[in-house]
């Protein structure tokens, strides 16, 4: 067991745990040494949103906010950072969210008689409140606290449905169907502005920061600040356990019980945190959440901007890592066959002989079986760089990903297929095709390409490929879909693909709307 | 009606209105404590369960040394340590605390680890060995008809003579259909907590539907009369049926493991041990044969029900009853004959969830109804409306269309005007138009919609379930706590009840204060459950605070030398002919004058009987009515589909308290939803359960919910002498998300345009779609 101290911000105070295990997450700390029970327990795995709690950090200057889930978070991943849970944001609490002076009328609480409150609540928490939005109420401090992120990072101002939407992916609740939350969501701008006090909250980051001392190897949680400290660090303890934002890794410590010795967590190494954009390609740092790397393809390739919304849920999206999905290898990846069938390289760092090395190699390249990988044990994946979209505009190309699942948000692929395909003068001169959830890791449909490369684009080529996609893998059975399933469904997905390259024929669900009834 | 007139209209002022849940605040601030919040005894110790891995065998030994030698570790605890009954108290009797030489499905409970920390007793558990020799699993009801493994013995209902019916009837359909069950993931994972207290007496914390139950339960494996176990629980993080039995379990865990160690022990089940450990809505097999006429009339039903119980009979006998009862659904069915096998399975004992059994009997008839209409190529809607009950007589017979197949007349019909209203208002005829050329336009995508009733009877049909109790305390500064024997899991109990308690005696809504429910307050009180809570115990708690409120007119009569009918309590005024006085004014002075300021309120449900052997009677006080309207959109090419559009009209008669009414409504619907699309629980060949957590098991989410989701409530109080003419809430709009599954088939089959029958297995996910539109 191994302990050590841990400092962050909490309510504008700095909260200072002299001796926390590397092992125990933030709600445990939350709970169990803080006494603050309003955070709550759900799964234990990042799944249902009840442990949602708010972290703020300064990013370029600015206080980054952003929803995650305490229940998969190791504490020390939080060192130096600010925690904001349901306890922590009323106005009046003087716990760095500040109310400021209503403009007009002040909508009440909606209900005769409120006597209730008597600290004032947060627009979250009042809007929750008068659209009775809490019924059980042990999903609510989850909800709250995802709503609380999304009046952050939209300053208080409208949402809508599908923002709204959006940023409750990660949150269950078993007893409301959803309708009074997300109009709480949507109503939360009409009770009076409640904003965190950006300067201030800064300042006494960057206090927390200065009085913190440098990364330090010998301690097990190892925090390096930059890419030389990792590399470096990573050389001396290459058993050290590698962590980004924990999302897969915080269930091995809370299901699997697993601990490990020493920790080497990447997310603050200032170098991997960057998008960089280049001529033809983006380089995404190992430590740019999902968040952002997704917001950076999106960008590119406004298309891809459903099955963003469709990766785990939003706190996951916030906390996890594009990197730490890559580097993880899990078949059932939803990045990789994306990334895969946009030809995206990945770059390995590693410290030698007193010097940075690197190799680059094609992202399907870096897998050798479940979950195992070429890196040596030096080694960290440091980039993933990923071709910029060219043909799409002329219509030569056109890049697409398909997910199926049994739930359309926060759920595992059974089978996850992308594609890009240019035509030029009808025939195919280039086929990229990712697909996940058939084999042992990510994969490319080498033969499928084949099928397809150099041939006229029909109908009947497509069909042909279709066939080639069904017999490429042998995907197995389990609880998401049966083999026969996937199978089948793999072919009907690159006819989907065809169809909507050829246009006219209605293909996405999601676009529909009911006919006729009325509002 | 009796009820309304007793209150008259002006005094009305809390009841009827939306006032927020009596614990919203303390919900959204974190402040709210579930059990797992509460601060914990000096000395209290954590315990982690050891689970059997293999699905039926023999339990040849348990070796936890490994996990002794791990650090924080106190004690194990195993079946050889149960001083008394090595059973728990159950319905049956046939369910042991622990496994003993037997283990009868992957997840049962073999015994505790108990150490410092829940992470030390959970790591521990883990190391503990446990020697099994496999046996033989019964792992589907397929395998448990044919090896007769049954927890209960078959029941059959007849009415007519339905192989007569079949041989005349015009037409016949045969059928197969199995429904998946459905885990209640409650966001509050089970927990109890139990504490030894002075000379062998307990306090039992628990997240617990039944205190009672978790009572008799804990007395009975301590070996101790009932009066020296005390159980409380303020609320649930959601409950669904799944606390009923389940949440008596984890209360003699610990309480066995607090008894061995002597120190107090909590029991809080990791999510992923919860889905292996806890019994789901049962699944069910349904093989049918039906006759009807041209006009799609339904004149004969053949029907078999084999119900998935798991390992033990748990509530298995009711649930199975219940789904009886409710395969009529709205539709009166004159030639019937339905068995019902209870079977074993070595898999979790399934139990109570939302609806009890009953939307296994109303999907049934609704599919039917679905089928006979395609294949008379007939609107299904008409074909509900032509088999819903009525006045109609039964030709040759002096039989109305209106008694039920187990003999109650349906005496509060309002299913055809509802039906009707629901029909325009959601503009069904023009968007099954709309929806049909707009289908033919499309190849890729195709549309469905259906409108599906419900008739849901309310009470527990074991009548002696149908009583409550209740205690109201008016304190000398006028406040007022009410308790009673209900238990609050969100579904808005305790401020339906305070509301009730607070227009009894004329006051605020905030002067009553619900407090937690707890045994040695109200005792023998029922389970919540059956949509009963309000019924029974706000009943229980109005007479209550109507015996108070008596005591205090009387008093104030003899003051003002009036009448007692004389007295009004309103606005929180205590008004005489004479004098108006403040209600603390008048509790003030009646404690002085040694006025009896409390009370107690006791209820029983009129009217119901019933037959146990024959199912016949009258089960039910009343019946709940409802229908939605349900468009969805699934994509051909992968099975995948959406709901578009929802629109509800939905009975609870006169409504307590709208806004929590709707909560029920529409978070019942998307319950019932994902039972039906995306929740789906699979077991193994080894009957492991793979689906064993939110990673790999799905309940919708606020994406899975329309935009256009429209409730609106019937206008018309509860014909039968109900608490503020309301109806329960609870259960009955679950079951119109039927509708959704329904409106699928409808797509499947517009999709498939062969006009043959659907055969699609709930849920309807992408690949169970599939198999529907591809299946020959």
């Amino acid at each position: 067991m191994h302990t050590q101290v841990l400092k962050f911000l909490r309510r504008g105070q700095v909260v200072t745990l002299p001796a926390v295990d590397t092992h125990r997450t933030l709600l445990e700390v939350l709970r169990e040494d803080l006494h603050c029970t309003g955070t709550k327990e759900g799964c234990n795995e990042g799944d249902c949103g009840a442990c949602t709690v708010v972290i703020g950090e300064a990013v370029d200057g600015q206080l980054q906010t952003r929803a995650v889930n305490s229940c998969i978070k190791l504490a020390h991943s939080v060192q130096g950072q600010a925690v904001w849970t349901v306890e922590d944001i009323a106005p009046t609490l003087g716990t760095g969210v500040s109310s400021l002076p209503p403009e007009g009328a002040v909508p009440g609480l909606g209900q005769p008689g409120a006597a209730a409150t008597a600290v004032t609540l947060h627009p979250a928490q009042a809007a929750m409140v008068a659209c009775h939005g809490s019924q059980c109420g042990f999903c609510t401090p989850g909800f709250v606290m995802s709503l609380f992120g999304l009046y952050q990072s939209c300053q208080g101002q409208p949402v809508s449905r599908g923002e709204a939407q959006a940023a409750l992916s990660g949150n269950l609740c078993r007893c409301t169907g959803y309708r009074p939350i997300l109009d709480a969501a949507q109503q939360m701008h009409t009770w009076p502005v409640a904003l965190i006090n950006e300067t201030e909250v800064l300042s006494k980051l960057e206090l927390l920061r200065q009085e913190t001392p440098g990364p330090q190897h010998d301690l097990a949680y190892k925090l390096p600040k930059t890419l030389p400290q990792l590399l470096t660090m990573r050389s001396q303890h290459p058993q050290a356990q590698i962590v980004a934002g924990c999302t897969d890794v915080g269930l091995w410590v809370t299901k699997q019980h697993r601990q490990f010795d020493q920790v080497l967590d990447v997310t603050q190494v200032v170098e991997l945190r960057r998008v960089e954009d280049y001529p033809h390609h983006i380089a995404i740092g190992a430590s740019v959440s999902l968040t952002d790397a997704f917001a950076a393809l999106v960008a590119d390739r406004p298309q891809l901007a459903e099955f963003a919304h469709r990766f785990a849920g939003l706190p996951v999206r916030n906390s996890g890592t594009l990197g730490g999905n890559v580097a993880n290898g899990s078949p059932i990846g939803d990045s990789m066959p994306l990334l895969i069938a946009m030809g995206a390289n990945v770059v390995l760092m590693a410290w030698r002989k007193n010097r940075v090395v690197h190799r680059e190699l094609r992202l399907e390249d870096l897998y050798t079986g479940y979950r195992t990988n070429v890196m040596a044990a030096d080694e960290v994946l440091a980039w993933i760089k990923v071709p910029k979209q060219v043909g799409e505009a002329t219509g030569i190309s056109a890049l697409r990903v398909y997910k199926i699942s049994k739930r359309f948000e926060d759920d595992i692929s059974a089978v996850c297929l992308a594609l890009d395909v240019a035509v030029v003068n009808g025939v195919v001169q280039r086929a990229s095709i990712g697909v996940g959830g058939v084999a042992a890791t990510p994969v490319r449909a080498k033969k499928t390409e084949a099928a397809l490369l150099g041939q006229v684009w029909t109908l009947a080529t497509v069909q042909q490929a279709m066939e080639v996609l069904r017999q490429e893998f042998s995907p197995i059975s389990d609880m998401r879909a049966s083999a026969a399933y996937r199978r089948t469904v793999l072919g009907n997905l690159l006819q989907r693909y065809w169809l909507e390259r050829r246009g006219g024929a209605d293909t996405d669900l999601q676009q529909l709307s009911a006919l006729e009834v009325a509002a | 009606m009796s009820a309304l007139n007793a209150l008259a209209p002006s005094r009305l002022q809390q009841s009827g209105t939306s006032i927020a849940h009596d614990s919203a605040v303390a919900q959204i601030s974190g402040s709210a404590t579930y059990l797992d919040d509460l601060p914990e005894v000096r000395g209290t110790l954590h315990a982690a369960p050891i689970l059997s891995h293999i699905a039926h065998g023999k339990l040849l030994g348990v070796d936890a040394s490994a996990a002794r030698a791990l650090p924080g570790v106190v004690d194990v605890v195993l079946a050889a340590d149960i001083c008394g009954s090595p059973l728990l108290a159950s319905f049956m009797g046939d369910e042991p605390i622990f496994a003993a030489d037997t283990v009868q499905h992957v997840g049962q409970v073999i015994g505790l680890v108990v150490a410092h920390t829940v992470q030390e007793a959970r790591r521990a558990a883990r190391k503990v060995q446990v020697k099994i020799e496999a046996l033989t699993p019964v792992l589907t009801v397929q395998d448990a008809l044919a090896a007769k493994s049954f927890v209960l013995p078959p029941v059959t209902v007849r009415r007519g003579d339905a192989q007569a019916a079949l041989k005349i009837a015009t037409h016949t359909l045969e059928g197969t259909l199995e429904v998946g069950g459905q885990e209640h993931f409650y966001l509050e994972g089970q927990i109890a907590y139990a504490l030894p207290l002075e000379q062998h007496q307990w306090l039992i914390y628990s997240s617990t539907q039944h205190p009672g139950e978790v009572q008799h339960w804990v007395a009975h494996a301590l070996g101790l009369d009932n009066h020296a176990v005390r159980v409380e629980c303020r609320r649930m993080g959601g409950g669904f049926g799944g606390k009923e039995t389940q949440a008596g379990h984890l209360a003699v865990w610990a309480a066995l493991a607090a008894s061995k160690t002597g120190r107090p022990v909590k029991l809080r089940l990791d999510r992923d041990d919860d889905f292996m450990i806890t019994g789901k809505r049962h699944p069910f097999a349904y093989d049918y044969t039906a006759g009807f006429d041209d006009t799609g009339r339904l004149t004969a039903l053949q029907l078999t029900m084999a119900v998935n119980c798991g390992f033990s009979a748990d509530l298995s006998g009711p649930v199975a009853d219940r789904a009886i009862f409710h395969t009529d659904n709205a539709y009166y069915l004159s030639d019937v004959d339905i068995t019902s096998y209870r079977c074993k399975t070595n898999t979790q004992s399934h139990t109570a969830f939302r609806g009890f059994g009953g939307p296994q009997g109303v999907i049934l008839i609704e599919t039917l109804m679905g089928d006979i209409a395609r294949h008379l190529k007939r609107d299904p809607l008409d074909v509900r409306l032509r088999n819903v009950y009525s006045d109609e007589v039964v030709p040759g017979t002096e039989l109305k269309r209106d008694t039920t197949h187990y003999q109650m007349k349906v005496e509060d019909n309002i299913l055809l005007p509802l039906l009707s209203k629901l029909e325009l208002s959601a503009q069904y005829r023009r968007r099954v138009q709309a929806i049909l050329a707009w289908n033919s336009a499309n190849s890729v995508l195709k549309r469905g919609i259906a409108i599906t009733p419900v008739k849901f009877g309310i009470s527990f049909t074991a009548t002696l379930f149908n009583q409550a109790g209740a205690l109201v305390h008016v304190y000398t500064d006028g406040s007022v706590q009410v308790n009673h024997g209900g238990v609050e899991m969100g579904q808005g109990l305790h401020t339906k009840v305070a509301q009730i308690v607070a227009d009894e005696l004329g006051i605020d809504f905030h002067k009553v204060l619900a407090t937690a429910s707890d045994t040695s307050k109200v005792p023998n009180a029922s389970a919540t459950a059956a949509s009963a809570g309000t019924d029974l115990n706000g009943r229980a708690a109005q007479f209550a605070a109507r015996h108070v409120r008596d005591n205090l007119a009387a008093f104030v009569c003899g003051l003002d030398g009036c009448g007692a009918g004389a007295i009004r309590f309103e606005g929180g005024q205590v008004h005489s002919p004479k004098a108006s006085r403040s209600f603390k004014d008048v509790v003030s002075m009646a404690y002085a004058n040694r006025i009896q300021l409390w009370s107690d309120g006791f209820y029983r449900t009129p009217k119901i009987h019933y037959d146990k052997a024959t199912l016949t009677g009258r089960p039910f006080f009343y019946f709940a009515y409802g229908a939605a309207c349900t468009e969805v959109a699934i994509d051909t090419l992968t099975g995948e589909s959406r709901v578009l559009a929802v629109d509800i009209l939905h009975d609870v008669g006169r409504s307590i308290n709208p806004a929590i009414d709707i909560g029920q409504i529409e978070g019942g619907f998307v319950q019932g939803m994902g039972w039906l699309t995306t929740e789906q629980l699979v077991w193994n060949d080894k009957g492991v359960l793979t689906t064993h957590a939110p990673s790999t098991y799905k309940i919708p989410t606020a994406g899975d919910v329309p935009e256009h989701f429209k409730v609106d409530l019937w206008p018309e109080p509860n014909r039968e002498d109900n608490v503020f003419g309301s109806k329960a809430v609870g259960e009955p709009p679950f079951m119109l998300a039927i509708s959704v599954y329904e409106a699928i088939r409808d797509a499947i089959a517009q999709a498939r345009g062969d006009g043959q029958v659907v055969q699609l297995t709930a849920p309807a996910t992408a690949e169970n779609v599939l198999d529907a539109l591809q299946s020959p």
